[in-house]
């Protein structure tokens, strides 16, 4: 692949994941909120498929549409069962107010490149270089997962962390050995279908999947 | 080893591969008196393959299997001995327990396949070379005792098995993403793909990894482990998963799943100790162990209810051991590792015992318990016991590693560290003390006849007490075994 035309889809495959995790903490509808985390599965295995293209290796491209199918078509598939049963369809007023929140994610990602310098200048390249992104994601995932209120946002929260280290691995070192690969893909499929169980269960316990409303235990 | 009764290959997976097999055999066969029972046979296998490998691996090194994915090295001897024993307490004091809750066919059933497919991920975790499986294993631990957590459907036991789920993914995804950090340290000093990721291959070449990659990968991954052993800042779902899973579960977590995290820290610590310098996870594990002390010791002093008192308590040993760590010497990780087994054994019977006193008494807050020594004399006892191996009073062993804990630390000069630990272990000891009493003695309300509990139910805790007691006497036995595994994990 002519390497101007890669550099420039990576870094808009990159942006495209960026954004989408953005988008999470902008949109208050549950329902968009997979509709963006769809979007950034796909825009997370055109990274691992330009990576793939770019270094001639078959079994990356065969994780690209692996990560596909997992976080592009199971997951919000899964996600979307779980709301469709629900009923609930907006998050509840987030403990920080938008503005606030689209502000905490510039800082994030400006942290995200201070704290990956050292890994940039280690191993100058155009997918290195995007390696910030990854982090960066995994910082508002971390956020999202403080401050929304919803057993749904909070998923989500768990899944953009996710997604984040995939994008590290691969931006990093073109991914982990595909054992690794295999295994973290099944935890992260049975830990959103355990928090799918426990949301029906929330809900048949507390009326609604409020986070606020777990306060049955304390000190 | 060519005089080895067993091929390495088997005792490598069978602690794997019979907890699996039994696993399977509960949605088949369902929980009945016989496969309840016949669950045992998980904990013996994890045992017997733990002592076959005890036998050959301290004079005759590592043994490795199925091209160095499945490795046995001293320390991962130690640690299976001590999942072998801590769930031999937990699988026999199960058929009794969930007998007494009259738990419904379906959740027993749920029960045995959760509880066996937690042991296999355990020793999966412990045997394996690969940093990447180590993860994965320990990730899918999580997964399958978030049910256990919230065995009970009510409000609490939802909540905690939300929280658990939760905190704890969210704690070991900062593990995953220190493990990529360590991946790309290997791959960028030129180790090839099929070996960045094995243990024995960069704790061999730590000096040629790049030390910045480093630092900020063994941060994470000791933030990320150290979720799943308990230790600050993501700690806030150890006391409730605790307080709402069932007894042999919390004994399990406690004795099995904290050793096995905190060894996970241990090994990303021995290649950061090599690339780094000590100075770097010294530093941070102090920081880590005094804080959960601090925290530990006040929440006790708090405490109203008898099984978060026993989660802040394993908090409290969770945190010495983490000191220990950061001492980092040949003495100070013996003691770490005989205070894992000993507070692993200790902690199992405290728990074991206690899912018992439900019966007796439906609260579980301390202050309306009054005399269990007079309702349950033999239990009342093992939990006496029990507490005072706690309180690390001798002969248990927890005497002997706590006084080696403090003398390493003063020796590598990190004396006002141990000085500050013993202030708080002070403060949680009087608090443990002053609770335990008030629950034990005394006379009952309404003062009922004694209640008799069948040998099924005293015998594996005093054999427990017993382990505890005999470790803290002599570790004749296994003084190699632990002196190999102190080599592996201290400098």
């Amino acid at each position: 692949m002519d390497p101007g035309l890669y550099t420039q889809l990576l870094d808009l495959a990159c942006g495209a994941f960026l954004l989408a995790a953005v988008l999470v903490l902008w949109r208050r509808e549950l329902a968009s909120f997979i509709r963006v985390f769809t979007a950034q599965g796909l825009a997370l295995a055109a990274i691992a498929a330009l990576l793939g293209a770019r270094e001639h290796r078959w079994d990356l491209l065969g994780v690209a549409v692996l990560i596909a199918l997992l976080r592009a078509a199971l997951l919000p598939y899964l996600m979307r069962r779980a709301l469709t049963a629900g009923g609930e369809t907006h998050e509840t007023e987030p403990l920080v107010n938008v503005t606030a929140s689209l502000l905490t994610a510039a800082v994030l990602t400006l942290l995200a490149y201070a704290a990956t310098r050292p890994l940039t200048d280690l191993a100058p390249s155009s997918a290195t270089r995007a390696l910030p992104i990854g982090l960066a994601v995994v910082l508002i995932g971390f956020f999202t997962l403080a401050t929304r209120r919803r057993a749904l946002s909070q998923v989500v929260g768990f899944l953009l962390v996710d997604n984040g280290i995939t994008a590290v691995a691969f931006l990093a070192a073109s991914g982990v050995p595909l054992i690794v690969e295999l295994g973290v893909s099944f935890d992260v499929l049975f830990a959103v279908l355990v928090l799918q169980v426990l949301t029906t269960r929330m809900r048949a316990a507390f009326g609604g999947t409020d986070l606020d409303d777990l306060r049955e235990l304390h000190d | 080893m060519p005089d080895a009764l067993l091929p390495d290959a088997l005792l490598l997976a069978a602690p794997v591969a019979v907890p699996l097999a039994l696993a399977a055999t509960y949605p088949a066969l369902g929980w009945r008196p016989a496969t309840a029972w016949a669950g045992l046979a998980s904990p013996a296998a994890v045992l017997a393959c733990a002592g076959a490998l005890a036998t050959e691996v301290p004079s005759g090194g590592p043994a490795t299997a199925y091209g160095g994915l499945l490795r046995a090295d001293a320390l991962t001897v130690w640690i299976l001995l001590g999942i072998g024993a801590v769930g031999a307490l937990a699988c026999a004091a199960s058929p009794a327990h969930l007998a007494a809750e009259r738990t419904d066919p379906v959740s027993a059933r749920r029960y045995g396949l959760l509880v066996h497919l937690f042991l296999a991920a355990m020793a999966l975790a412990t045997l394996t070379a690969n940093l990447g499986v180590l993860w994965v294993a320990v990730e899918a631990a999580t997964i399958v005792t978030a049910f256990l957590v919230g065995h009970r459907r009510t409000r609490a036991g939802v909540e905690a098995a939300w929280k658990y789920v939760v905190i704890c993914s969210v704690g070991i995804a900062l593990a995953f993403l220190g493990t990529v950090l360590v991946y790309f340290a290997a791959r960028h000093a030129g180790i090839p793909e099929a070996h960045a990721l094995d243990w024995p291959t960069l704790a061999a070449h730590a000096d040629r990894l790049d030390p910045h990659t480093l630092r900020l990968g063994t941060s994470l991954a000791i933030l990320g482990f150290g979720t799943k052993a308990g230790l600050v800042p993501l700690h806030a779902w150890l006391p409730d998963a605790y307080s709402q899973a069932p007894a042999p579960v919390s004994a399990l977590m406690s004795g099995v799943l904290l050793a096995v995290s905190f060894t996970a820290v241990l090994r990303h610590k021995v290649i950061a100790d090599a690339a780094v310098g000590t100075g770097f996870a010294r530093a941070l594990l102090l920081a880590v162990a005094l804080l959960t002390l601090a925290l530990a010791a006040a929440l006790l002093l708090a405490q109203r209810d008898y099984k978060r008192m026993l989660a802040y308590s394993s908090m409290e040993h969770m945190s010495l051991i983490a000191l220990a760590a950061a001492v980092g010497t040949h003495l100070a990780t013996a003691a770490l590792l005989l205070h894992m087994a000993g507070h692993g054994l200790a902690k199992a019977v405290a728990f074991c015992s206690s899912g018992h006193f439900a019966q007796l008494t439906p609260t579980t807050r301390i202050g309306r318990i009054r005399g269990l020594l007079g309702r349950a004399p033999v239990l009342g006892t093992t939990f006496a016991l029990a507490v005072a191996a706690l309180l690390g009073l001798p002969p248990f062993s927890l005497f002997a590693s706590e006084l080696a804990i403090a003398r390493a630390g003063f020796t590598a000069g990190l004396g006002w560290a141990v000085a500050l630990a013993l202030v708080l272990m002070l403060a949680a000891f009087a608090a443990l003390t002053s609770r335990s009493t008030r629950m034990l003695l005394g006379t009952p309300p309404g003062n009922p006849a004694p209640v008799r509990f069948g040998a099924s139910v005293w015998l594996p805790l005093v054999a427990g007490l017993l382990a505890c007691a005999a470790l803290g006497v002599t570790t004749a036995p296994l003084t190699s075994l632990l002196d190999a595994a102190a080599s592996i994990g201290g400098h």
